[in-house]
């Protein structure tokens, strides 16, 4: 698989992929605002992403290859490093720029229908313009190599995401606030995160995120990187829902456009989750952080605070998409615990979680956008009765729910055995317990919505069969039988995971 | 055909039959005729598994791995092998009594009901043939899972309610306890969960604290071994079809449920460290507690399928008690009691079915004099019911002989007792009902008429009529039974009888 692609890709695509994976995207966003037909703006988003899909491939073929040593460093426009921006691609980002790409195309194919359906005619290929900057920035955020340039991408993703979410005003006005809220949040963190950088830079003088690693050793008691080491894990905390900075998510994943809720939830939070290792791991070592600064003691609260209070509150939601929405910031937390373990298990296991949660919370948003395209309610009561009336839609919902509960024979369950593995092996056996608690809520409110789909009889009886459309299906069905593939054989996203943990803690590769 | 491939059939085959099913759903007669064929070759496979296994064989399949150190993999052994010829060879029976049982009660959805019988099986065969701890767990799911639409089966209220107990419960302890022990068992043994002769953890230096608190998670983490307080679920889920809870509460949940007990004492723990282990002590009042309080309990009610679940939560805490006397004796007695009381209770519980179809009655008062009319149903139940009991020659005397002997080999002083007692519990709250219904005292009135023209279905007679004469048999073939369960019960790799026959 891998020597087929390195072999029939073109030179120049192998030499230059770094750049235009981000690059790509980014220029059809500007071509989108010219195009004047949905149609056309549908199939040119398709093809950015499926062409950025191409080039990460590259990426991780390229990086798996065992002549690169496990990195490629692009300096854009030849100014070399630590100077001119860099492109940094290793196992942990080659894995992240494959799962928002593969994300990618699979949200711009369902995305028509549901966009025709929810945003005014004349902007929709403004609203097309708008995902594909986001889109761009989020490959940006996990590809670049320079801590300011990371900022940059951060914003081009953030503000997008705010005209994303401001366009669900169609169909309920409650988005604006929600949007506003979401950009006074996200400005803050940003704000946060650029004032850390600034400090960053003030200590070592340089923005390269290697250079910094570099020479951040030589400055351990310095007060300025102890206070940029705390701005930027606030910052990029607020981006990645961390408990109990995940206000605005709720509130932006109940009122956008149901595409925009589906590709966020499976790639924004990630991507920023992605931002919080590379710092933590990488631009600070391991040992500074979890060792020196103890800053596991601070972070294992935070997940687990995460993993029941928002499972708690998602028991008690009456909105599909909202209680969905509380059980992401649940799920953040138990990558948020994984990684505060500071071992290569529990990172390869927050990573893997990371991986599958995309998997599983794409696919559950994906089906609730179907339903929304075809019954035009997102309440509990509404998905009554639909697993006669939509039986592959619900189908689906169901493998991707029981995926999130971690029954077995799925991915959510391989990411629970990693993370209680990791878990035991270091001794927090409680935090097992803890864990396992929070899934057995997870069988509560994942219940509730199939009993009603699947038990209840349907509110209006007149909805007779009503699937979503085809293009809408097969993307859900791809991610619902990724989530049952992956969770008889985990060997693809364990594997990249385990990389990944590899290339943060400096070791040899597992494999 | 190898003995490995052999196991790879009696997994494709429950699947095949489901498929098979499905594609017939509209035609009655071809759907029945491929449950009945598919089974029969099904037993087939698993009766030349077990004589593979007899010959000294450990048939091993591995599917490959899911994530490093968790394969899918599959080795038998003679437990399993007595396991999986229980489940397949009583669904044979089942399936016969099923489909008089279903068309005489015009039972909707029948398509989905035999659909999730054959998928139910399927994960029996897997629980049963598992090579390590991993594998074991993903089939005890499938089992949950593909039994939860069988309890709603009725779709009322009721049903809907007793199936959700069902499943929360189930789930909740298998996701709550035994997986964390799974997970805890993992790390301790190094990523491996493989079920090891004398025990995976036995050779590893592992506090008292630790293993007991491990035992505990596993015992009551396996939720379907019914142990108190987790065996509520079982009475809840008695709202399914007879011949649902014929099988799946007599024969392959429950049993699943046991099974993996004795697997995780046998096989994890190993008898060394769980005598070494405090929590054994423990457990095994708790088991003791179990068989008295739920034989109190089923005096109490009336209704017939209630008294016989209270029955199942008893009679299976032997199992457990069984597994935690930790020696030759107790787990023979646990094993053999796998057997005899899915035999037993399958018979008990078919019967209640048959009167239920032919009369509509559910309580037990309403069955005085019944017997003049359905005198084989309810010669059926007596001989089931002394099984129970434990009277020879029944199968169950076996059992209840080797738990005492088992009992009595550690010097334990309130295990005997605890069994006679039960004994005379089961005596009391099963034999009046046979009894009062084949000799009704003088004055009772006229026994209830008949519902359905022409009393039970002939198949819903006859089933109950053969698992009764197993019931006998069964006590005749405990010599060869013990020898072939030597190599698992023994502990050591030399298969030595004596001690053991009794």
């Amino acid at each position: 698989m891998i020597d087929i692609l390195l072999r029939s890709a073109p030179d120049w695509a192998l030499a230059h992929a770094a750049p235009l994976l981000v690059m790509v995207p980014l220029i059809l966003a500007a071509v989108l605002t010219l195009v004047p037909s949905g149609r056309v703006a549908w199939f040119i988003s398709i093809a950015g992403t499926a062409a950025s899909l191409v080039f990460s491939l590259i990426l991780l073929a390229i990086v798996q290859t065992p002549e690169t040593s496990g990195i490629i460093s692009y300096a854009l426009g030849n100014w070399l490093p630590p100077l001119g921006i860099e492109f940094r691609v290793d196992a942990l980002n080659a894995m992240i720029l494959v799962l928002v790409s593969a994300i990618g195309v699979l949200a711009s194919v369902m995305s028509y229908p549901t966009v025709v359906a929810e945003i005014p005619k004349e902007k929709t290929s403004l609203f097309y313009a708008a995902f594909m900057a986001c889109f761009a920035g989020l490959c940006g955020v996990a590809i670049t190599g320079d801590a300011f340039n990371l900022f940059v991408f951060l914003e081009v993703s953030s503000i997008s995401t705010y005209v994303l979410v401001a366009l669900g005003a169609s169909r309920d006005r409650r988005a604006l606030h929600a949007a506003f809220n979401y950009l006074i949040m996200g400005t803050i963190g940003a704000t946060f995160f650029i004032i850390g950088v600034g400090f960053l830079y003030a200590a070592t003088g340089t923005l390269n995120m290697a250079d910094i690693a570099t020479k951040l050793p030589a400055l351990e008691g310095s007060r300025t990187v102890q206070a940029g080491f705390a701005f930027i894990v606030v910052g990029l905390g607020l981006k990645a829902a961390m408990w109990p900075l995940h206000q605005w998510l709720p509130n932006a994943y109940s009122y956008s456009p149901s595409f925009v809720t589906m590709f966020l939830s499976a790639t924004a939070t990630k991507v920023a989750l992605y931002a919080l290792i590379r710092f933590l791991f990488f631009v600070f070592s391991p040992n500074y952080a979890f060792e020196n600064a103890a800053f596991g003691a601070l972070l294992m609260p935070l997940g687990i605070a995460a993993m029941i209070a928002c499972s708690f509150q998602a028991v008690f939601q009456t909105d599909v998409r909202r209680m969905l929405a509380y059980s992401s910031v649940a799920q953040v937390g138990y990558m948020i615990l994984g990684i505060s373990i500071g071992t290569a298990a529990g990172l390869s296991a927050g990573l893997f979680h990371l991986l599958n949660h995309a998997m599983i919370k794409g696919a559950l948003f994906m089906a609730v956008a179907g339903v929304v395209l075809t019954y035009q309610g997102t309440n509990i009561r509404d998905f009554a009765g639909l697993g006669r009336s939509a039986p592959w839609t619900m189908t689906a919902f169901a493998i991707a729910g029981l995926s999130l509960i971690g029954v077995p024979l799925t991915a959510g369950f391989q990411s629970k055995l990693q993370l209680g593995y990791a878990l035991f092996e270091h001794g927090w056996w409680w935090a097992v317990i803890l864990v396992v608690f929070s899934s057995f809520l997870a069988v509560i409110y994942i219940g509730r919505i199939l009993e009603a789909v699947f038990f209840q009889p349907p509110v209006n009886p007149r909805k007779t069969r009503k699937e979503a459309p085809i293009v809408l299906l097969v993307p859900l069905w791809i991610l619902a039988l990724a989530n049952i593939f992956f969770g008889i054989t985990t060997e693809i996203p364990l594997g990249l995971a385990r990389d990944a943990a590899a290339a943060a803690f400096g070791l040899e590769m597992f494999r | 055909m190898s003995a490995d491939m052999l196991i790879l059939a009696a997994l494709c085959i429950p699947l095949l039959i489901a498929a098979g099913i499905a594609a017939a759903g509209r035609f009655p007669n071809v759907r029945e005729g491929v449950t009945v064929v598919g089974s029969v070759i099904l037993l087939g496979v698993v009766i030349a598994l077990a004589l593979s296994v007899a010959r000294g064989n450990a048939p091993a399949l591995d599917l490959g791995a899911a994530a490093p150190g968790l394969s899918f993999a599959f080795k038998l052994e003679p437990l399993g092998a007595l396991f999986a010829l229980v489940a397949s060879g009583l669904w044979i029976v089942n399936s016969f009594y099923s489909i008089g049982y279903m068309r005489g009660n015009r039972e909707r959805n029948q398509t989905r009901f035999y659909i999730c019988f054959a998928i139910a099986i399927f994960g029996a065969l897997g629980v049963a043939m598992s090579g390590n701890l991993f594998t074991l767990f993903v089939f005890y799911e499938v089992l949950t899972l593909s039994t939860y639409p069988l309890v709603a089966h009725k779709g009322d209220a009721a049903a809907k309610r007793g199936a959700r107990i069902y499943l929360l419960t189930l789930l909740g302890t298998s996701i709550g306890l035994f997986l964390t022990a799974l997970m805890w068992t993992w790390t301790l043994a190094g990523q491996n969960l493989d079920f090891v002769q004398g025990g995976l953890l036995s050779g590893l230096n592992i506090s008292p604290a630790v293993s007991t608190a491990l035992l505990l998670l596993f015992v009551f983490g396996i939720g379907k071994a019914a142990l108190m307080p987790v065996h509520f679920w079982l009475p809840n889920a008695m709202v399914a079809p007879t011949p649902v809870s014929a099988l799946l509460h007599a024969v392959a949940v429950v049993k699943a449920g046991v099974f993996t007990v004795m697997k995780v004492s046998i096989f994890i723990f190993g008898e060394d460290l769980l005598n070494a282990t405090p929590g054994r002590e423990f457990v095994l009042w708790i088991a003791c507690f179990t068989i008295i309080a739920a034989s109190l309990v089923a005096m109490t009610k009336d209704n017939l399928k209630a008294r016989l679940a209270y029955s199942t939560v008893a009679q299976l805490a032997y199992v457990t008690a069984g597994a935690m006397l930790a020696n030759e004796a107790g787990f023979l007695g646990g094993s053999l009691q796998i057997a005899a009381h899915a035999t037993g209770k399958m018979t008990l519980f078919m019967c209640a079915g048959a009167i239920y179809v032919a009369t509509g009655a559910t309580n037990i008062s309403d069955m005085r004099g019944l017997g003049r009319r359905m005198p084989l149903v309810f010669i059926a139940f007596f001989i089931a019911a002394l099984s129970i009991i434990g009277i020879p020659p029944m199968a169950g005397s076996w059992a209840k002989y080797e738990l005492m002997q088992g009992a009595i080999d550690r010097g334990n002083g309130y295990v005997p007792w605890v069994l006679i007692g039960s004994s005379l519990l089961n005596i009391v709250y099963l034999l009046p009902i046979p009894i009062l219904a084949l000799m009704p005292p003088p004055g009772s009135g006229e026994p209830r008429a008949f519902k359905r023209p022409g009393g039970a279905p002939a198949l819903t007679v006859a089933a109950p009529v053969f698992t009764a004469a197993l019931c006998i048999i069964l006590f005749f073939l405990v010599g060869p039974l013990a020898e072939f369960l030597a190599p698992t019960i023994s502990g050591s790799a030399a298969a030595i009888v004596t001690g053991v026959q009794p």
